[in-house]
């Protein structure tokens, strides 16, 4: 499964990659969302990833009396997943407020050129 | 002396304070303040009259660094500062006049008089950091001399270009007297004479005196530093009079004289002076005779007399000292003179150009002798002080030191560039005044007295020292060759050698000089042909060196800042990928460790697959709605694979936020076009190429990162401790509300944050004139 997940790595973060380059703002956001995909599951494998043991310590014991998956990685991501979703949620109503104000999606309608140099 | 240089500067300031226009007639009393210096400094002239003396004044400033405000006069500081508050004195005089209707005159006298104070420091210091503070001086107030009329854009670029290069020399300078005080540890100038060689010997000798003669070269307009000096004749005339003939321009004469007992010695000294010498004084005098400004003219010959005395500084004898320090006092005297009547036929006439002058002197004649005197000197006729010089030269370049050959070529360029001289002075100073007076000036009539007064003193004091010589050399010219030369000297100015060669050469002199006067005309024609050289001129190289750098700076931000965020983020892509990637091929042994790595099942793979083809479909649908659906899937295809590896608080959370952001997307965003396709195939590939191989390094990164076990003490320490110290079961939650409490406060702030935001976005409403659709 290690070696999927490798894969899955690979491809969100080329996919992101690709998409941060195209013009659309909405793209970009796009790109962005995935990116932060690809890095969760980078940091998921990275711990070790332990099938089917959640690291919650059954009701009647005290401590862990059989393998449990990493924690560490689970706090992390689960940080990651809330912050980018503040990130989200105002980039999209920005998005719309700039679309809105310049009816356009492009980024390089927003450029202001130097003018004189 | 320290007093008299402080009075001067403060002198200088108080001159603001006067009321142009008002007492405009009061500002001739000024040149009190040069008179009064000028006698003050003739009462030293019996202290230091013969031989290698010198009076010492002490002054502590900062002993711990070195750094004292001493002066001492000797011979070359004598020379230097009685031309300064000589001829400064006539200049005064002159400039009350000359600048009489000027509502700037009092900034134009403290300009003045900052300058002299400065010069005479320079003359006068004797630690070089005191030196290089009034050398600089001089380079500011001389900028404000040059740029005085504000409101001509040349003036204003001349004034620009003489600070940078003689600001840059000055810097340079500064360099060469850190590196003499390193090597000598002192900064004296006295103390460095008492213990020559020890310079000379030293490895950083070359460097020493690199550093310097790009001071000193810069100062004195020579070659191929000598363009900023025709430009700052932009100058109003009594300070190209005074600054540009007289008295700054030899600051970096004084500076080679000074340092020649203490630098010379090694045969690089010599010979990087005399070609140096050699060249401007031979193109100076070239070029002079092709222009018909007759400031452009004067300003071509000073560069070449400048170019002279370097040249006979860099012969280094008794005699080449000798004539140089006789040359200087002679050069100042006939030049200034030309430059003053220069500024009178400027005056009266409005205009400089010498293919319309003639006959000027019908209605000026004081100022015609005056010219004419000093025309003569410039030509080296006898019984004029030039001849003296003229026959010192000569005496030097066929001196017995030399070979056949030597005497031959430096013989040669001396006689070349003085038939040149010769007739530039003719016609700076004779060709204006003769001939037929044109119509339009007869109705001047004869200038102020204060205006004529100056050259002509200057021009009697010419033929005086011309007819009795011993008046100045045994008193300054000795006193100030013993210093340069290190040595008592004594020595005469003759005026009759009997016939010999020397003579002859002075006569061929004059006679070419006098053919070439007459061949030559000034007109446009000649000085078109001169406009042709500028091209490579070191002034246009430099400008257009200057213009080059600005382009490419231009172009170097154009290329990497550019305004397209876009690029950026490709830029630092590509060279992640490429230094990175090289570092892990290079250097890292490529393994995958296939122990430990747990089997996938037929369902994990399904949504392996699922997951590839809605990345697959967001990167290429043109549908906006396609695209966000296709991110749905995504999140929740990741859901599920935290489900399968024992992290179902993760699974919760990704769910959750998966489907408000969909919601999100689509409620907002609904409305918008679909994408449109603003990049062309060929873009397409090319980031594809670039995002592919970045993905893939990120894969074997990954992969060669699992071939290690991670570190599992941390999470160790929180699975045992979870319940014991935090009465929690579900270790994933103690680490985020208990051990990481506060970050997880922090993150709700954030949330909070974002939340406002999002909110004010929304409600906030568009002003009309922002729409601009």
């Amino acid at each position: 499964m290690e070696l999927l997940l490798v894969i899955l790595v690979g491809a969100f973060y080329s996919a992101g990659i690709y998409m941060m380059f195209r013009r659309s703002m909405v793209k970009l956001l796009l790109g962005l969302l995935l990116l932060g995909n690809g890095a969760n599951i980078l940091i998921f494998l990275i711990g070790g990833i332990t099938k089917g043991k959640a690291p919650i310590i059954k009701p009647q014991n005290t401590e862990f009396l059989e393998v449990y998956a990493d924690p560490v990685p689970q706090a992390l991501i689960l940080t990651a997943i809330v912050i980018s979703f503040a990130l989200t949620a105002f980039a999209i109503v920005l998005l719309k407020r700039v679309y809105t104000t310049t009816g356009s999606d492009d980024l390089d309608s927003l450029n202001i050129q130097d003018l004189d140099i | 002396m320290l007093l008299p240089i402080i009075i001067t500067f403060l002198l200088a300031f108080v001159m603001l304070l006067f009321k142009p226009q008002k007492m405009a007639r009061f500002f001739k009393f000024i040149s009190v303040i040069p008179l009064l210096l000028f006698l003050y400094l003739l009462s030293y002239l019996p202290a230091v009259h013969y031989g290698v003396k010198s009076v010492f004044f002490k002054n502590d400033w900062i002993p711990s660094l070195g750094i004292s405000l001493d002066f001492k006069i000797d011979g070359l500081s004598m020379l230097f500062s009685l031309m300064i508050t000589g001829i400064g004195t006539l200049i005064y005089l002159y400039a009350a006049e000359y600048l009489k209707k000027d509502e700037n005159i009092h900034r134009f006298y403290c300009y003045l008089t900052l300058f002299m104070g400065a010069m005479l420091g320079v003359v006068l210091s004797d630690n070089l950091i005191t030196l290089f503070v009034f050398w600089e001086l001089t380079s500011i107030s001389s900028y404000f001399l040059i740029g005085y009329n504000t409101n001509e854009e040349d003036s204003r670029k001349s004034a620009l270009w003489a600070l940078s290069l003689t600001g840059l020399g000055g810097f340079l300078m500064l360099a060469s007297f850190s590196l003499i005080g390193m090597v000598s540890g002192t900064y004296s100038i006295n103390e460095l004479l008492t213990q020559p060689g020890i310079l000379v010997n030293n490895e950083y000798y070359y460097i020493i005196i690199s550093l310097l003669f790009a001071g000193a070269f810069t100062k004195s307009a020579q070659f191929p530093f000598h363009f900023w000096l025709p430009g700052a004749m932009k100058a109003p005339t009594p300070v190209s009079a005074y600054l540009h003939s007289a008295t700054m321009v030899k600051a970096g004469i004084y500076l080679l004289a000074r340092f020649s007992p203490i630098l010379s010695g090694d045969e690089v000294w010599n010979y990087n002076l005399m070609i140096v010498g050699g060249i401007t004084m031979l193109i100076g005098a070239l070029l002079s005779i092709f222009h018909k400004d007759m400031k452009g003219l004067l300003a071509y010959t000073t560069i070449s007399a400048l170019g002279i005395i370097v040249f006979l500084l860099g012969i280094g004898t008794e005699t080449a000292y000798y004539a140089a320090c006789t040359f200087i006092l002679v050069h100042a005297l006939y030049k200034a003179t030309l430059f003053l009547v220069t500024g009178i036929v400027d005056h009266e006439t409005h205009t400089r150009d010498l293919s319309v002058l003639r006959g000027l002197g019908k209605v000026m004649p004081p100022v015609a002798i005056a010219a004419f005197i000093a025309a003569l000197s410039s030509a080296g006729i006898p019984l004029t002080f030039g001849f003296l010089s003229k026959e010192l030269f000569y005496g030097v370049t066929t001196g017995t030191i030399w070979t056949r050959e030597s005497v031959f070529i430096l013989t040669g360029i001396m006689l070349l560039t003085n038939v040149f001289l010769t007739s530039a002075g003719f016609l700076a100073g004779i060709r204006p005044f003769f001939g037929k007076l044109p119509q339009e000036f007869k109705k001047i009539h004869k200038p102020n007295v204060f205006l004529w007064l100056p050259p002509v003193v200057l021009s009697f004091l010419t033929l005086f020292f011309g007819v009795l010589p011993a008046i100045v050399d045994q008193t300054v010219i000795n006193a100030a060759t013993s210093a340069v030369f290190g040595k008592s000297t004594d020595m005469y100015l003759v005026l009759w050698h009997g016939f010999n060669m020397v003579l002859l050469l002075s006569i061929i002199t004059i006679v070419l000089g006098t053919v070439l006067y007459f061949t030559i005309k000034p007109s446009n024609k000649n000085e078109g042909r001169l406009k042709g050289l500028d091209d490579f001129s070191p002034q246009t190289i430099i400008t257009n060196i200057a213009v080059g750098i600005r382009l490419f700076a231009f172009k170097y931000t154009r290329f990497f800042h550019n305004g397209y965020l876009r690029i950026y983020i490709l830029i630092i892509i590509l060279f992640f990928t490429g230094i990175v990637g090289y570092k892990l091929f290079a250097d890292v042994p490529l393994r995958v460790n296939t122990e430990g790595l747990s089997e996938f099942r037929i369902y994990e793979f399904i949504v392996f697959v699922i997951t590839m083809i809605a990345i697959y479909i967001i990167t290429n649908t043109t549908s906006r709605l396609t695209s966000i659906a296709a991110l749905g899937v995504v999140g929740y295809s990741i859901c599920l694979i935290f489900v399968f590896y024992g992290a179902p608080d993760l699974a919760m959370t990704q769910f959750a936020i998966d489907t408000l952001t969909v919601v999100l997307f689509v409620l907002v965003l609904f409305k918008l076009p679909p994408f449109l396709k603003f990049s062309n195939g060929k873009i397409q590939f090319r980031d594809g190429i670039i995002s592919v191989s970045f993905g893939v390094l990120i894969s074997l990164i990954t992969l060669q990162a699992l071939v290690s076990p991670a570190d599992k003490s941390v999470s160790k320490f929180y699975a045992d401790n979870a319940y014991v110290m935090a009465k929690g079961k579900n270790v994933v939650n103690v680490i985020l509300v208990d051990y990481r409490g506060f970050d997880t406060m922090i993150e709700t702030i954030v949330l909070s944050i974002a939340a406002i935001g999002v909110y004010s976005i929304l409600k906030y409403k568009t002003q009309d004139g922002e729409k601009s659709e």
